[in-house]
């Protein structure tokens, strides 16, 4: 490649990173200038709060890890709906899918050796357990993702609907059939998973496990797939113009329903890696919104992999840091929500941060061809 | 019809820059009571920018704007339209489910309000609006309905809806951006006569267009611009196609394709009794037979909308037919899909290239592998092949002069006429044995024409079957061997071109159906 080319190409990218990583930037500083007055407003001291809270998040080797284990979930998550973005589709199932993946998982964790009558070796029963959550998490996306393909049903309300189903179908399964069947649990819960289909913590004493590093693995693979491969040449141009992708020779149905059955993997994903490392059991109730969390943090990080994963460990550090700072200082940690709304608001509604800071859109319409040797 | 002293509009030194390129360079421009004046120029040279300035949408960095002799500070369309100036864009802003009267009112609504003390909740007076549209309308003979539905309307009737918007708001400077693009020659004539009605009346017309023959015939005065820069003003007398189009462009410029006789060999597209219906299900092409041989170009003339999109879907795979065959170098391909085409030897230059040519927030060296990025060398094993990938955009810039600073450069941040090129590049770098070229220069700068012509010409005598479907008659006149006219879904005619009149072409184009030639 010519130097001169070289230099156009990161120029490009400068702009492009640039652009994409200032707004959410200023979003998340403005929202926390906002939240400080509210907290202000309220009686609180926002310095303190906000100290706390940083604390609480990273002020030591337990918050850090406390923050990671936050981060795992909502990186998986995150994903799942930025893949799903890319390919043009809105992805609003992730809690479902998550859902369904972790109770499978937990099933196989739990059940399986009891069906066979044998213990199994770890490096056949943990990724039997992975596979399973990855398996039900694919299904539960691409049956609204074939929908639309081939009905034109729209994803946004099949993916809700889906949620339903999902969700009733697992407290069914918890309160009934799945339920620990211990005298003494009252709770709607399944039984402990065995110990060969578990994530091992990274370091003894922490509960940082080896699932926030595949998390980690996992958005690489999702950029590469993205922008390296085939395949993911053909999401991206389904996603972006359908009916130059249908010109181009791809088959748009199927590449709809692929993504959004992949997207419904990661998501499924996100429960498995909850029940096999960290919960070591699926329980009504554990997943509190991380499938529709996931949504804010997808556009938080421009729905880019990377993007996503700073923006799960910023979600997951406020999570994790506001309980330190409720303890401080007494302001509760619904703030966050306030906190996390803000950011939400001005990353949907760039202009308003485009305003305030004055930052002119990059790209525009300006053409950039003319004056180029006449 | 008008003089000197009667200037209504005078813009002196306008300079706007963008980052990199240097739209508007110390441009002059004026313009008399009553008078057509023509601003014309390849896409890019600067006419927009210059016309958006004088309707407020763009601040100049320099220069001085006087309307009737005052010096005006235009920071908005609102204040353009105060000061009586009013723009038809070259797409509508027009709400389709509103009536006429309703669109009109637009924007301006509270005008009417009965009495001050009713401002907020202020009845919409139709009536009064409609009066005055009917008045408008009666008076430049526009025949205009002010209770029929826009979206109803024909788009020549629609543009008409959008001079009145203008009039109504008391314009009497009227800036029209490509207004005949969207247009047949029809349409195209109605409005000439409209543009006539209004001057008469004192009302001062700027004329955007590329069209040189229109300009000649409509125009009191032409001024040409070039890179940002006014190259010249004259009037229709004193120049002729030629001169304006070396204006234009820069550079002597060839008008008609030169080209050899075709030597046509076997066929390549062979098309019989092909039916095929639209999204309302309506049968837009019935039952056409044809055949393209190698070394040939068959043109395929015809008023947009009678069935030639359909058709060239059909044949691209794009669409499925519903009976009939078609086989491509002896290839029955019927309904099958779009890479099944385009593997048995199809180049398809599509009508819209926005929408199926390119994706326009890919890179340059992206789009130019949309149809071939599944298979090597751009792609093995699943894996693109950034080095392939480079190579490719870099060969077909060179080969096709694109003109973009960068392969790495989004084709929507383009001109027309370059996005073109880059599907031109993309689909005739191919093994080809069959081209489908589908408006292929709608929209498109003198220059660009001359270039694709030239390519599409290339292809023919390389002994690839070219299938070129144009609503544009000097197009079809110019590039086809063999001429086939399209009429209501059928192929009324089909003619060698040599045998043929423009005359003889509008009027089979027009229904009007030939003795067996």
């Amino acid at each position: 490649m010519e130097k001169k080319d070289l230099k156009e190409k990161f120029k490009a990218l400068l702009v492009t990173v640039g652009d994409a990583v200032l707004v959410p930037l200023l979003a998340v500083f403005t929202a926390i200038i906002i939240g400080g007055i509210v907290i202000a407003i309220v009686g609180g001291d926002p310095f303190a709060a906000y100290k706390g809270l940083f604390q609480g998040a990273f002020g030591s080797v337990k918050a850090l890890s406390e923050t990671g284990v936050w981060a795992t979930p909502y990186i998986f998550a995150g994903l799942a709906v930025s893949l799903a973005f890319k390919g043009g589709l809105f992805n609003i199932g992730a809690e479902g899918q998550l859902a369904l993946g972790a109770v499978a998982s937990a099933w196989v964790g739990y059940a399986l050796p009891q069906m066979l009558g044998f213990d199994l070796p770890w490096f056949i029963h943990l990724p039997l357990a992975i596979g399973a959550g990855l398996l039900f998490g694919f299904i539960w996306g691409a049956i609204p993702g074939a929908l639309k393909a081939y009905t034109g049903a729209h994803e946004v309300i099949n993916t809700i609907m889906m949620n339903y189903i999902a969700l009733n179908w697992v407290s069914y399964l918890l309160n009934g059939p799945m339920k620990d069947k211990n005298p003494l649990n009252v709770i709607a819960r399944t039984p402990l998973i065995a110990e060969s289909a578990r994530i091992p913590p990274i370091f003894a004493g922490l509960r940082i496990h080896w699932g926030f590093v595949l998390a980690i693995v996992v958005a690489f693979i999702v950029w590469w797939v993205l922008w390296k491969t085939t395949f993911g040449f053909e999401i991206r141009t389904v996603g972006i113009n359908p009916d130059a992708a249908k010109y181009a020779g791809i088959n748009v149905k199927r590449i709809m329903t692929l993504t959004l059955g992949l997207s419904g993997m990661l998501a499924g994903l996100a429960g498995t890696v909850e029940v096999t490392a960290l919960n070591y059991r699926h329980e009504l109730g554990f997943s509190t919104g991380y499938g529709f969390d996931a949504i804010a943090i997808a556009l938080l990080g421009k729905t880019h992999p990377a993007g996503v994963v700073l923006a799960a460990i910023l979600f997951a550090a406020m999570r994790n840091g506001a309980t330190r700072m409720q303890f401080l200082t007494q302001i509760p940690v619904d703030i966050i929500s306030v906190i996390q709304a803000l950011i939400l608001l001005f990353v949907a509604a760039d202009a308003i941060v485009r305003y305030i800071y004055r930052i002119r859109r990059s790209g525009g319409k300006v053409v950039l061809t003319r004056g180029w040797g006449g | 019809m008008s003089d000197e002293n009667d200037t209504v509009l005078k813009a002196s030194g306008i300079t706007k820059q963008f980052p990199g390129v240097l739209a508007n360079d110390q441009v002059d421009f004026d313009l008399r009571r009553g008078e057509v004046h023509a601003l014309l120029g390849e896409n890019g040279a600067g006419k927009s920018t210059l016309m958006n300035i004088l309707y407020g949408l763009y601040k100049a960095d320099a220069g001085e704007i006087l309307v009737n002799g005052v010096p005006m500070h235009l920071s908005s369309p609102k204040d353009a339209i105060k000061h009586g100036i009013g723009m038809v864009h070259q797409h509508f802003m027009l709400i389709p489910v509103f009536s006429v009267t309703e669109n009109i009112m637009l924007g301006s609504e509270t005008a009417h309000r009965k009495n001050k003390t009713e401002s907020v909740f202020a009845t919409l007076d139709r009536k009064e609006v409609a009066k005055i549209v009917s008045e408008l309308s009666n008076q430049f003979g526009f025949q205009i309905d002010p209770e029929a539905l826009v979206g109803d309307l024909p788009v020549g009737v629609q543009q008409r809806v959008e001079i009145i918007k203008a009039l109504y708001r008391n314009a009497s400077i009227l800036i029209l951006d490509e207004p005949t693009a969207v247009l047949t020659p029809q349409e195209a004539e109605d409005l000439f006569r409209i543009i006539h009605e209004l001057t008469l009346k004192g009302v001062s017309i700027i004329f955007i267009t590329h069209k040189l023959k229109e300009v000649l015939s409509i125009a009191d005065r032409i001024t040409v611009m070039r890179a940002g820069k006014v190259v010249g003003s004259v009037t229709p007398a004193e120049t002729d196609e030629h001169q304006l189009a070396s204006m234009m462009v820069g550079r002597d410029v060839i008008l008609t394709v030169e080209k050899t006789t075709a030597q046509p060999k076997e066929d390549v597209l062979k098309v019989e009794n092909l039916s095929v219906r639209d999204q309302r299900n309506l049968e837009t092409v019935r039952d056409v037979s044809f055949h393209v041989r190698a070394g040939e170009i068959l043109g395929i003339a015809g008023v947009q909308g009678n069935g030639q999109t359909e058709l060239a879907e059909a044949l691209t795979g794009l669409r499925k037919s519903e009976s009939g065959k078609i086989w491509l170098s002896g290839h029955d391909l019927t309904g099958n899909s779009p890479r099944a085409f385009t593997s048995s030897g199809l180049a398809h230059i599509p009508e819209d290239r926005q929408k199926h040519g390119l994706v326009m927030t890919y890179t340059i060296a992206d789009n130019m592998i949309l149809c071939d990025y599944y298979h090597p060398p751009f792609s093995i094993k699943g894996v693109l092949q950034q080095n392939a990938l480079d190579a490719n955009a870099r060969k077909l810039i060179a080969n096709y002069d694109v003109r973009t600073p960068s392969p790495y450069v989004d084709a929507g941040k383009l001109s027309g006429g370059n996005q073109q090129k880059v599907i031109v590049a993309r689909e005739l770098s191919r093994e080809v044995r069959l081209v489908i070229a589908n408006q292929p220069t709608r929209g498109l700068d003198v220059g660009s024409i001359e270039y694709i012509h030239k390519q599409i010409i290339l292809m023919r005598d390389r002994g690839v079957g070219v299938l070129v479907i144009s609503a544009e008659l000097d197009e079809i006149m110019s590039l086809s061997d063999r001429i086939a006219v399209m009429y209501r879904g059928e192929i009324v005619t089909t003619v060698d071109s040599s045998a043929v009149t423009r005359e003889q072409l509008g009027l089979w184009m027009a229904g009007i159906i030939p003795e067996k030639v």
